[in-house]
């Protein structure tokens, strides 16, 4: 194993974090919306997004990305493979974090809600400067498991052809024959970058303003 | 004859089909201190709760220094729901203390007191802080305007929402409950708040199992069993023997609480 064979497993992680971070934060923007239709007393807004995250957390990423690959081409829309990856991921991702933030929202106690009911606020002003930050911190030790997942769950996306960590450890095996080392190699890589995603997701739990310290 | 602060007629409250409050007439004289007290589930908290419209009565009225909260009698004599911008205009008149306190967690004591002013009085940050500086010095927390919720005891949590009610001027402050979430040393600091509060004439509501409290600062008492006001009075009054049966069986079980003096 050379130092040449690693720095190629590690030129290819930019692939796995440049996806993986693209499609959490798509997903998650997608997820707020998402989320806000779940909390809807209005089954016209929440059953599509019922029917959406169902779906999404039902089928397996792999088959999720194998049919949007295959269907993009088809209903005409000629895209690199890079963005079938990213929309399959995201959508995904989008699943787990509306339900995530769901969950956030509705742990907020309703007391806090009261007592800026009772100081005056509007209910926007409720929703911007009480309910959503404190849903999201609620939510933050969720977002950065969600974060971890779609990091390791990005290795499925090598079967739409983007060269990231895995497919790159697949050829580097099968043409060097040493896969014992290559693949320990891309396990470190993988480790290495879901460590550092735990720990800066501590770091920033633990710095937002009132944490628990 | 003064207005009163608030005037409670034929209020009734209603959770499906149990009925929590029933026939409630109840009239809260300006600058006094004023007790709710009765047994758990009697329908107290409730009755405030409605008198802050955090919950809407199902019938009766309401009227806080001679408007109407909430509901009004319109001119063939139905009752209807005012517009929003009504209720929240009345409303302002009012400041709630929760037994959870209910202070926000991601902001500073100084943040909590401050929030309103800024957002919803658009008063300058500056101004703003300053305001709420001198609320939180009144309840002595001065030095821990910097502190978040979680760095705070509970007495000091209390005094610190006190404080963020304070800060927008109400003309009366509802208390419900509030020093059943606290460890009994605790409560002192959170009392002694309220006395000095009543000392200076606000109009207050109290819900309290502090039964001595009741006896030394208010000065009318309501006593609630199973959603009716079962009398009312003067301290004095309402505690004198013989007592009301009712009553007597509800002091027996506070004898430790600060009523052994009355028994």
């Amino acid at each position: 194993m050379t130092f040449k064979l690693f720095n190629l497993l590690v030129q290819a992680s930019v692939w796995t974090i440049g996806i993986s971070a693209i499609s959490i934060v798509i997903g998650f923007i997608l997820a707020l919306g998402l989320s806000a239709a779940l909390l809807s007393a209005r089954k016209l807004y929440r059953r599509p997004a019922e029917f959406f995250i169902s779906f999404f957390r039902g089928v397996p990423l792999l088959v999720q990305l194998l049919l949007i690959y295959n269907l993009l081409p088809f209903i005409g829309l000629n895209v690199p493979s890079i963005v079938a990856a990213i929309v399959g991921m995201s959508l995904c991702t989008a699943a787990y974090q509306a339900e995530n933030l769901r969950g956030g929202f509705e742990s907020v106690p309703k007391g806090f809600i009261e007592a800026a009911d009772m100081a005056g606020l509007s209910p926007r002003q409720i929703f911007m400067r009480i309910k959503a930050p404190i849903a999201l911190r609620l939510t933050f030790p969720a977002l950065v498991n969600e974060a971890i997942m779609i990091l390791k769950s990005s290795s499925l996306v090598s079967v739409v052809g983007i060269v990231e960590i895995t497919r790159m450890a697949q050829d580097l095996a099968s043409s060097t024959y040493m896969p014992i080392e290559i693949f320990s190699s891309a396990a470190i890589i993988y480790l290495a970058i879901c460590w550092i995603v735990a720990m800066t997701g501590k770091y920033v739990e633990r710095s937002l303003p009132g944490a628990v310290k | 004859m003064t207005l009163p602060a608030i005037s409670v007629q034929n209020l009734v409250k209603r959770f499906g089909t149990s009925t929590v409050l029933e026939a409630i007439n109840l009239t809260i004289p300006a600058g006094q201190v004023s007790c709710l007290i009765g047994p758990s589930g009697s329908g107290k908290s409730t009755l405030l709760r409605c008198l802050a419209f955090l919950e809407e009565a199902s019938e009766g009225m309401i009227t806080v220094n001679g408007e109407a909260l909430g509901f009004f009698e319109n001119s063939r004599g139905e009752r209807e729901r005012l517009p929003l911008a009504q209720i929240r205009r009345v409303r302002s008149q009012i400041g709630m203390v929760f037994q959870q306190f209910n202070l926000w967690p991601h902001m500073t004591a100084l943040g909590n007191v401050a929030e309103a002013l800024k957002t919803v009085h658009k008063a300058p940050k500056a101004e703003a802080e300053e305001r709420a500086l001198a609320q939180l010095t009144k309840v002595g927390l001065a030095n821990r305007a910097g502190h978040y919720p979680s760095q705070l005891s509970g007495g000091q949590q209390q005094r610190v929402a006190i404080a963020r009610a304070l800060a927008l001027q109400p003309k009366i402050m509802l208390f419900d409950e509030p020093t059943s979430a606290l460890d009994p040393e605790l409560t002192g600091e959170v009392l002694n708040v309220m006395r000095d509060l009543a000392t200076e004439g606000m109009t207050m509501v109290v819900v309290s199992h502090e039964i001595g409290f009741a006896a030394t600062v208010a000065q009318q008492i309501s006593f609630l069993d199973q959603g009716r006001i079962l009398f009312a009075g003067a301290p004095g009054h309402v505690f004198a023997k013989p007592r009301h049966p009712r009553l007597e069986q509800f002091l027996d079980t506070y004898l430790d609480r600060g009523a052994s003096m009355l028994v």
